[in-house]
């Protein structure tokens, strides 16, 4: 278990991490997400006590890292793959950390068979791929057999099989009963393999929820009706207490709604050119919610001067994506 | 609670020779310093006619065989700046600090085994070093029993020990291999030689980590020298010096975000 309890970090005039509260609990894969820069390595690197808060406290089963005895038997982590010598060969780096945590040398064969680096073990770092160096980070967090493991942004440089194999391992280590903590700038990534989100923006704590919860809350579905008869239906609906909403030239009807919208228009005559059910992602449910802290807006490739108050209405987008995107806009709008 | 410090020290020992610098810089030490005080051992004996009478006073047969060390001390820099600062450079320290958070545990039990290993090496090139600049001296060469001489052997191994820790205590300082050459390779290699050739500043050159610890290997005092401080008294004026920087590098490494 990892409490951390008002931890804050301050560069100079900048807060990296702000008043961070949240705990990681055993038994589950908790996901850290948030935009980039918004503060997930820096408080990484502050549960291992690489960095110091400017306030606050982790812990760690009770006790500050430093207070660990071979703390790589307790917390396992990956933070970046490059955090190794690249002149010493695969074998000798993970021999150097078990022999420092007094962990038994059979172990770093046990771990390179583990991610599949067992050929090329006597093989010097600097040689290996992104994918290669991410596996090797990899095992050095299984190294000590630890109870508690953190990956950064594991999946980053690794293919197709290999982000699969990593999603896989960190199932069966929570299934172990075991505390998985990992961060990633991607919703759709922790959508498939998180039981619990934590989300930060620009180091704060926007939310602390189950991954069903989140869910539950953010995915709002909503049937999109197309038609010449627009006023007509507008009508229909609101006599059958169903919520719509113009956008643009077409409507959109609050809920799981399809049936009773078509059912609805075929009794009262009126044609449709289009009746789709829509479910906004998760992807757009996070931007939503870290719009207001995103350090870095790429400004969707349109000059900043340009657009007026009205252009964020017309910017087409995907189906459903219209609550998003406004909030983007309004977002750059206020700058 | 902590890790063990013999534990550290065998990961040290795993980490320094699994690495190729180690075994170039320090192969380049005993290289450079025997072959260069061979050539300049041979090349004294032959001048030895052309001296002055005060010159042949001053004649130190055991430190002539010494001159190598001014280009071989210069791997062994390399050598304590490559051990501490690839930790930096190649982000390994946040693996390692992440294994050993206890900072003075770490850098100590590093220094530690960088050290005795500077110093198996440097007493192996120094008695080398002495016996074949002798036997290029020929008639004029000094016995390792004569007053002062295995002194000033052993010493000659101390030194290029404490010059290797030095280097250790600025890298630890700086955190960046090429920062800490940048400034330690001209500072022993010219610097600190001119500052000790000109008469203003002489009197501070040869208070400086190289100039006081290279007392050690003299056994002759040249005529006039006016030099405050005797060998073992250059040799403790050089162990304040790393003493300090390893100090300073403690205490860079205790304090920052790594």
């Amino acid at each position: 278990m990892i409490e951390i309890e008002g931890l804050t970090k301050r560069y100079g005039e900048k807060m990296a991490v702000n008043n961070l509260t949240f705990t990681v609990r055993p038994g589950i894969i908790t996901g850290f997400l948030g935009p980039n820069g918004a503060g997930k390595s820096t408080t990484m690197r502050m549960v291992l006590g690489l960095d110091r808060p400017t306030a606050g406290d982790v812990r760690i089963d009770g006790r500050r890292y430093d207070q660990l005895k071979d703390p790589l038997t307790v917390v396992g982590a990956l933070l970046d793959a490059k955090a190794v010598h690249g002149g010493r060969s695969a074998y000798n780096h993970l021999l150097c950390l078990a022999q420092a945590n007094g962990i038994p040398s059979r172990r770093v064969g046990e771990v390179l068979d583990t991610v599949g680096l067992t050929p090329v073990a006597k093989k010097k770092a600097k040689g290996f791929s992104l994918g290669m160096g991410q596996r090797l980070g990899i095992a050095g967090a299984l190294l000590g057999d630890p109870r508690i493991l953190m990956f950064d942004e594991p999946v980053n440089g690794l293919d197709p099989e290999g982000i699969h194999w990593i999603r896989n391992l960190m199932k069966t280590l929570a299934g172990q009963g075991r505390t998985v903590f990992v961060s990633s700038h991607l919703m759709s990534e922790m959508a498939l393999t998180a039981d619990h989100l934590v989300v930060i923006g620009q180091g704060r704590l926007l939310a602390d929820t189950s991954m069903a919860d989140f869910i539950a809350r953010n995915s709002r579905s909503y049937v999109r009706v197309r038609t010449p008869e627009r006023e007509r239906l507008r009508d229909a609906l609101h006599e059958a207490g169903l919520t719509a909403v113009e956008a643009g030239e077409v409507l959109e009807v609050e809920g799981d709604a399809s049936e009773s919208v078509g059912e609805l228009a075929a009794r009262k005559g009126i044609v449709l050119h289009e009746l789709s059910p829509q479910r906004a992602s998760l992807e757009e449910a996070f931007m939503g919610l870290t719009a207001e802290s995103v350090e870095y807006h790429a400004h969707g490739g349109q000059p900043p001067a340009g657009p007026g108050p009205e252009q964020a209405a017309v910017i087409p987008g995907p189906p459903g994506d219209g609550a998003a995107q406004q909030q983007w806009g309004s977002e750059w709008r206020q700058r | 609670m902590s890790t063990a410090p013999a534990q550290v020290v065998r990961s040290e020992w795993t980490k320094i020779r699994s690495v190729a610098s180690t075994v170039w810089t320090l192969s380049l030490a005993v290289v450079v310093t025997v072959a260069l005080g061979m050539l300049i051992s041979a090349l004294s004996k032959s001048e030895f006619g052309n001296l002055s009478a005060r010159d042949r006073l001053s004649f130190d047969p055991t430190y002539i065989s010494f001159a190598g060390m001014s280009l071989g001390q210069l791997a062994m820099i390399v050598f304590g700046v490559l051990v501490v600062a690839n930790e930096y450079s190649s982000g390994m320290i946040r693996t390692s600090l992440a294994a050993v958070p206890q900072r003075a545990t770490f850098l100590f039990s590093k220094v530690a085994v960088a050290t005795a290993l500077a110093l198996v090496v440097g007493m192996a090139t120094s008695f080398v070093t002495f016996f074949l600049g002798q036997a290029m001296l020929g008639d004029l060469r000094a016995s390792i029993g004569d007053p002062g001489v295995l002194r000033a052997v052993f010493g000659g191994g101390l030194y290029m020990t404490l010059i290797a820790m030095f280097s250790m205590g600025v890298a630890a300082m700086l955190r960046s291999p090429m920062l800490s050459l940048g400034i330690l390779m001209p500072f022993f290699f010219l610097i600190s030689g001119i500052l000790g050739a000109v008469s203003a500043t002489k009197k501070v050159g040869r208070f400086l980590p190289d100039q006081a610890g290279s007392k050690i290997m003299q056994v002759v005092t040249p005529v006039g020298d006016d030099t405050p401080y005797g060998p073992w008294g250059g040799l403790g004026i050089m162990a304040l010096w790393v003493l300090a920087a390893l100090a300073g590098g403690y205490l860079v490494l205790r304090q920052r975000d790594a």
